[in-house]
């Protein structure tokens, strides 16, 4: 089995994600492009897991799956707190420092 | 075979018992839990509740009492030997018993005593690799005495207390800490395993620290407590090591009945017996005030009288002769006890029955007396123990147990409401015509503990010198007779100067406020030591005087000595109901009306006594050779005490002379000066010496270093900043300043706090190092 698909897709997916989390105006959709390089590592996991024939990499990519959940939650819940105290979502505006 | 291995096979609960046993037995646990609970009801829910929380103490030690005679009954009613733990151990025990039991009964020409096996729950605590360690109750004989007697005073000490601390500003905490208390003993006198004895012991000692500095508002009082709590923790490094040389020697178990029957079948060499029994020493010496750990015992009187009666009747002290009583088997093969010549056990006991004793004697304080003579008797106890009289001991531990809790009680009436919130016996005397109740009460107690027949102490005593006399502890015998003479001579020195005689409190009627007690102190003059001990009392009572003014309506505490409320004499009174009838329980005459030969005895006895006693064909009827004299050695006693203290009115012109007696006096006076002992000498040497070596090398060696390099120091330094510093260092330090303000204002940009720049950053920091991986790697 040729894994170099899977990995091309999931080196897109993580710059994908790379350039959301540096761009986006939206703290949801940082936090979405987050998902997606979670994801794409997720994918590589699994792509070496089946490669090698190997249970411990699917084992693994659940457990991200997991952490990634937990993860979202609290971030939304940081993400919604934010939006009720400054009615904006922008991260970058989110900055109390001289700089 | 221990529990544990049936542990092992049973999985996680293992009720090792069939289920026809009686409940209250087999769930035993259920009694300090009450108390417990109310422990918890009163800590949360006391300040609101309309008695401040005494209710909750109250009901649950009314309940635990029923519970008590509840278990007591169901224990005499059980049928021997057909209860208890199935499986191999209790098959051979039993087998070993019958043999036993056919011997003894062989020696004492009587039938034989019927054995019931005790009542053995246990669950699995915690498992570490094949060490199962349960957590478990062991009921037997011993355990229902001892449940029926700390539940009893117990019971009284509450009950006294609503009236003795009514309007105490720590009303609720004291009430609180009591349930505690006897929730500890309680539980400590049923676990079946060392460790679960710790932490019954240990949960004690943080009560007794709460009681005794119940007042913690002057220092005398909490350092009285700091004193209990760390000398009884210096005799517990003893208790733990012991644990743990068992734990090993046993064979990895923590359960006393497997150790006690390893101990006595040679399963555990002797060498390793004597540390183990030695260590164990240790810990019983702090917790039951033995000598030269019993300094802390009287300086605990700083707390309020009921905790101090519960702390030296059924309690905390009494922890360390359960303790030896509970495992037995190891000291009665670590000291030889069956060897018949004195062990360890018996000259510290010895020494305390009369080193104890002689400083009762020169004691101002009511309260002090008491608590020496508590000693004293703990030291009956040890010896009794020692000298192999395990049944006497355990009835003197009962016996004592009422008649002291009384005597402290009553003491306590007199200072509630005779002297104006002191213990001093200067301020008392004549009491009798005003506290009758108080009076006849303590008047029991007194002939109790003085051991004059008929009264419960009598039978106890003479049970343990018996003992010491049949089993060849000549000295033993000796210290314990001299005891009982000694005892009845300041029982009767207390009695004249509290009850008998004329009052003289008005004598202090200047000062009749409760601080009065510091001048007491004072004017006596004593040593340091003494006066500092009448402090505390000086403020134990100005405590109680706070809570007296509180309710100043209900009795005025500038009347004179008046006779105390119900709820301090009721008390008083059923235990001297107690003290009088409760010696009867080992009568050792033929059957009489309802009195049964050898009945505490019979029920009491178990599988480890058989093995001990029994197998030595020790049983002792009654002997008139050695009660003859100790009768008349007590009431020898007390006609010196009424010839000094009465008849010539307490002449000090004996001690005041000088000479042997003034020395004697002095010595006594003195604590035989372990205080100093203990506080200036021991660790005085350790501090002292070491504390001059460090100032002398500090004087002579390093100052001399430092003088010399500060010389030479001053004139390189003078070189030094001319060239180095003004040129070079400075340079250096300015710039250094220079460029780090400029790499701040460079830096400074990435700190900015925009979370994308941040990831941004972290991102190419990852993907260099990434980047250098791959290419380097």
């Amino acid at each position: 089995m040729l894994i170099n698909q899977f990995l091309v897709l999931a080196a897109f997916l993580f710059c994908a994600g790379a350039y959301g989390v540096m761009v986006r105006k939206n703290a949801v959709l940082v936090l979405m492009s987050i998902e997606l390089m979670i994801n794409s590592v997720n994918m590589n996991l699994i792509a070496f897991a089946l490669k090698n024939d190997n249970i411990i990499g699917h084992v693994f990519a659940l457990f991200v799956i997991a952490v990634a959940a937990a993860e979202v939650g609290v971030g939304l819940a940081i993400v919604l707190l934010i939006y009720r105290n400054r009615r904006s979502v922008d991260p970058g505006e989110v900055s109390e420092m001289k700089g | 075979m221990s529990v544990f291995s049936v542990l092992a096979a049973g999985g996680e609960t293992v009720a090792e018992h069939s289920s026809s046993a009686p409940w209250i037995l087999a769930h035993a646990w259920v009694l300090p839990a009450l108390m417990v609970a109310a422990f918890v009801a009163t800590l949360f829910f006391g300040k609101r509740m309309k008695f401040l929380g005494a209710e909750f103490g109250i009901v649950s030690s009314v309940a635990t009492m029923v519970l008590a005679i509840g278990g007591v009954i169901q224990w005499v009613r059980l049928a021997p030997g057909t209860h208890g733990e199935e499986g191999a151990k209790a098959e051979a025990l039993r087998a070993v018993g019958a043999g036993l039991r056919s011997f003894a009964a062989h020696f004492a020409g009587e039938e034989p005593i019927k054995l019931r096996d005790p009542i053995e729950r246990s669950v699995s605590w915690f498992r570490n690799g094949s060490v199962d360690v349960g957590l478990g109750i062991h009921v037997d004989g011993f355990t229902v005495a001892m449940l029926f007697t700390v539940a009893f005073i117990s019971l009284c000490v509450h009950v006294f207390s609503i009236e003795y601390l009514r309007g105490d500003k720590r009303f609720t905490h004291y009430f609180a800490s009591l349930n505690l208390f006897s929730g500890a003993m309680l539980w400590m006198v049923q676990t079946s395993t060392t460790l679960g004895l710790l932490f019954g012991w240990e949960l004690m000692g943080l009560c007794s620290f709460l009681l005794i500095g119940h007042w913690w508002e002057d220092k005398t009082n909490s350092d009285a407590a700091l004193k209990a709590f760390f000398t009884t923790r210096t005799g517990d490094i003893g208790l733990l090591v012991g644990i743990v040389i068992l734990f090993f020697a046993a064979g990895n178990t923590f359960d006393m009945a497997a150790i006690n029957e390893k101990a006595l079948h040679g399963g555990i060499n002797h060498a390793t017996l004597v540390v183990a029994a030695v260590a164990l020493f240790f810990g019983v010496m702090g917790k039951s005030a033995q000598f030269p750990l019993h300094t802390w015992l009287p300086d605990a009187m700083a707390g309020p009288t009921p905790a101090s009666s519960l702390i030296h009747a059924a309690t905390m002290v009494v922890a360390g002769v359960y303790l030896f009583a509970r495992l037995y088997g190891v000291f009665w093969q670590g000291f030889s006890i069956t060897s018949g010549g004195m062990n360890f056990g018996s000259w510290i006991g010895a020494i305390t029955i009369v080193s104890a004793a002689g400083l009762a004697f020169v004691q101002t304080d009511i309260k002090k007396v008491l608590a020496y003579s508590t000693v004293s008797q703990l030291g009956y106890m040890i010896l009794g123990l020692s000298v192999g009289a395990w049944v006497g001991a355990i009835f003197h531990l009962v016996t004592h147990a009422f008649f002291k809790a009384l005597l402290f009680q009553a003491s306590g009436s007199v200072a509630h409401s005779g002297s104006h919130h002191s213990f001093e016996m200067e301020r008392m005397g004549g009491l009798r015509k005003y506290m009758p109740i108080t009076y006849r009460t303590f008047f029991v107690g007194y002939l109790a503990l003085a051991g004059i027949p008929i009264f419960s102490g009598f039978w106890s005593k003479d049970e343990i010198l018996n003992a010491a006399d049949k089993n060849g502890f000549t000295l033993a015998l000796i210290a314990g007779s001299l005891g009982a003479f000694m005892t009845g001579c300041y029982m009767t020195r207390v009695m004249a100067k509290t009850f008998w005689g004329e009052n003289r409190l008005h004598l202090f009627h200047d000062d009749h406020d409760a601080h009065g007690a510091h001048a007491a102190a004072d004017d006596h003059g004593a040593a340091a030591h003494d006066t500092h001990a009448h402090d505390a009392h000086g403020h134990d009572a100005h405590g109680a005087a706070v809570a007296h003014d509180a309710h100043g309506d209900a009795h005025d505490a500038h009347d004179g000595p008046h006779e105390s409320p119900a709820l301090i004499t009721g008390p008083l009174v059923a235990l001297a109901v107690m003290a009088t009838f409760v010696g009867f329980a080992n009568w050792p005459f033929k059957d009489f009306l309802f009195l049964k030969r050898f009945w505490f005895e019979k029920n009491i006895a178990n599988i480890t006594f058989e093995e001990t006693i029994a197998a030595a064909g020790k049983v002792h009827p009654f002997n008139w050779g050695v009660a003859i004299p100790s009768i008349i050695l007590a009431v020898g006693g007390i006609a010196v005490g009424y010839w000094y203290n009465v008849v010539k009115q307490g002449d000090l012109g004996l001690v005041r002379r000088g000479g042997v007696f003034g020395l004697g006096h002095k010595v006594l006076k003195n604590k035989y000066y372990l205080d100093a002992l203990w506080t200036d000498l021991i660790i005085g040497s350790i501090k002292g010496p070491i504390a001059k070596m460090a100032y002398w090398i500090n004087q002579n060696v390093i100052d001399a270093v430092i003088n010399t390099a500060g010389r030479s120091a001053a004139a390189t330094g003078r070189g030094v900043y001319r060239y180095i510093d003004q040129g070079l260092v400075d340079g250096i330090v300015n710039g250094a300043g220079i460029s780090a303000s400029t790499g701040g204002g460079v830096l400074r940009k990435l700190q900015n706090g925009k979370v994308q720049a941040y990831a941004a950053t972290f991102l190419a920091a990852t993907g260099l190092i990434a980047f250098g991986l791959v290419l380097f790697l």
